[in-house]
């Protein structure tokens, strides 16, 4: 057989998958953003507005929307941080020093986020229903009862607990991977030098999992930056109770298919290039400094 | 003690972990009435299976999901597939800049393309259509099988290549008698990794599907939430029924994962 036709044999093979990815992933996401730079009536194209639909994002009754929104998504995030990532860090301490069911402990944390984000919504609207919801039936006699979803201030919160429960698990993983990678010998040197255990933990321990610290920070970033179905099963595309769990998917999704505005495809493909860039610049932001050797 | 209060902590969290899950499939197992008069509970019976079944065509949806996901995961498979033979074992122009194309795709955020994929689409009579979904997954899955399926040929030894041709095998019939068999393995990780997010996907049919008949299990969740909001025990059991499927794969899929391991050590 020819060389010559033995190489070109390889891209018959590649054919299929460049034609599907090209058409159906690379095509739409590149003419997306070309629609941002042009002004819609409906599905018409009307004509060149350079960055005006990125200004429209800016003004007034759109930015009334994009701040709140913007605001729970970072919101989201520092809860995660403060509720999920710190107890996912407690339980992979306290499960280095289980000596029995370690695994099964690790597949009973882990098993929720297996669930479908909006099954997931839906069951915690109904196990906290305020009037016949299992958890405040348990609650009332303690007199705990809440009123959860149903309340703006509460609201916003619950998501972050709600997101925890799905979660927790997997900063759990990460976290215990990294502890086990840690040689005993250190610990061990700096006990003989008559260090108490918080000292071993604050000096050595928390230093070593810095890497695993980085990588979970990252992921709960973009992942809090990105929610969608789970917050679209607790309060529907509006965000309820009274935009109380707004975020820019739903904001996103509500421009793009159901606002009524005649240029909803320019200020929707302004508004998804705006999310990608600030989602993507703030994760690079994130990865320089948190990667960055001390 | 403190080993106690240690053991006390994890396996606390872990029945506050799971007991959400276990009320749902309880309170499933029940009447509603039953439900509003005390919302824990021992199971009674099936009735709330049958009911979202059946009313709630929820074997609509069970088996447009079904459909979607296997031709979707077939389709991303066996095209990526293809690609990562040339681009893991052969020399040809241009395929670094390839693989970077296709990998490329993993950082891409996809949603963000959904506008100009539905006029596409629109364009091609596949709104509102099974196809136009599994089109849309299977493109989707390109990026990660490729990378996989790339790294995994690339490491399956060289002699192979060699053999095959020394006894006249063309490169088909290398891929075919040789290859395939070798990549069982890597192709079990890529379809299972590709089921989960394409069967819990919400996004794409919430977009781009309207008729009640082509609906998926996750966009018709919502419409049974709608329509059934006061029936909760006919909600738990549509819940369940949209878990369990992930449940069996689970536990299908790691039997598969280790089998297809072992086997590709031992040849």
């Amino acid at each position: 057989m020819a060389v010559g036709a033995r190489r070109g044999s390889s891209y018959v093979f590649l054919v299929p998958a460049f034609l599907l990815y090209t058409a159906f992933v690379v095509y739409p996401l590149f003419t997306g953003l070309t629609y941002s730079f042009f002004s819609w009536k409906g599905t018409l194209r009307a004509g060149f507005a350079g960055w005006d639909n990125y200004a429209g994002l800016l003004s007034g009754a759109f930015l009334d929307q994009l701040l709140p929104a913007l605001g729970h998504n970072v919101l989201l995030f520092a809860g995660t941080m403060a509720v999920q990532n710190t107890l996912g860090l407690v339980f992979a301490l306290a499960l280095s020093r289980a000596r029995r069911g370690k695994r099964a402990l690790q597949t009973m944390f882990a098993l929720p986020y297996l669930v479908n984000p909006l099954v997931i919504g839906y069951l915690w609207t109904l196990l906290l229903s305020p009037a016949f919801g299992p958890v405040n039936a348990l609650l009332k006699p303690l007199g705990l009862a809440m009123p959860w979803l149903g309340d703006p201030d509460t609201a916003l919160p619950t998501v972050v607990l709600i997101t925890t429960w799905q979660w927790v698990g997997f900063p759990m993983l990460l976290f215990s991977a990294a502890l086990g990678g840690i040689p005993q010998e250190y610990a061990e040197a700096a006990r003989t030098d008559g260090a108490g255990s918080w000292q071993v933990f604050r000096r050595i321990t928390l230093p070593l999992l810095k890497p695993a610290m980085a990588t979970v920070t990252i992921l709960s970033f973009i992942g809090s930056m990105g929610t969608f179905a789970l917050v679209y099963a607790l309060g529907g595309s509006n965000g309820a109770p009274a935009g109380a769990t707004d975020v820019l998917g739903l904001l996103f999704y509500r421009t793009a298919f159901a606002s009524g505005d005649v240029n909803a495809m320019g200020t929707s493909s302004a508004l998804a290039v705006f999310m990608f860039t600030f989602i993507f610049g703030s994760t690079l932001l994130l990865e320089r400094v948190l990667r960055r050797k001390a | 003690m403190k080993a106690a209060a240690v053991r006390i902590l994890l396996w606390g969290y872990a029945a506050f972990s799971m007991a959400p899950l276990v009320v749902m499939v309880l309170s499933s197992l029940r009447p509603t009435g039953d439900i509003f008069d005390q919302p824990l509970g021992w199971p009674t019976g099936f009735g709330n299976y049958a009911k979202a079944w059946t009313e709630a065509s929820f074997s609509t949806y069970v088996v447009n999901s079904a459909v979607v996901v296997v031709c979707a995961v077939l389709l991303g498979a066996g095209v990526s597939l293809l690609a990562a033979y040339p681009l893991g074992r052969r020399e040809f122009r241009g395929r670094s800049a390839l693989a970077a194309y296709f990998v490329s795709g993993m950082t891409l955020p996809a949603h963000l393309g959904v506008l100009p994929l539905f006029y596409l689409l629109e364009s091609m009579g596949l709104v509102d259509s099974l196809t136009g979904l599994v089109l849309v997954y299977a493109a989707g899955s390109v990026p990660f099988n490729v990378f996989v399926l790339t790294a995994f040929f690339r490491q399956l030894p060289h002699e192979l290549d060699e053999a095959a041709s020394l006894d006249g095998a063309g490169p088909f019939a290398t891929f075919w008698h040789v290859m395939l068999p070798l990549v069982r393995p890597a192709l079990a990780t890529v379809v299972v990794f590709q089921f989960v997010p394409i069967w819990n996907d919400f996004f794409y049919p919430l977009v781009l599907m309207r008729d009640e008949t082509k609906l998926t299990l996750p966009v018709g969740l919502t419409h049974f939430f709608g329509q059934f909001q006061n029936d909760w025990g006919t909600l738990f059991a549509g819940l369940v029924m949209t878990t369990i499927p992930l449940v069996v794969l689970f536990v299908l899929a790691t039997r598969q994962i280790v089998a297809g391991l072992t086997a590709g050590m031992n040849r």
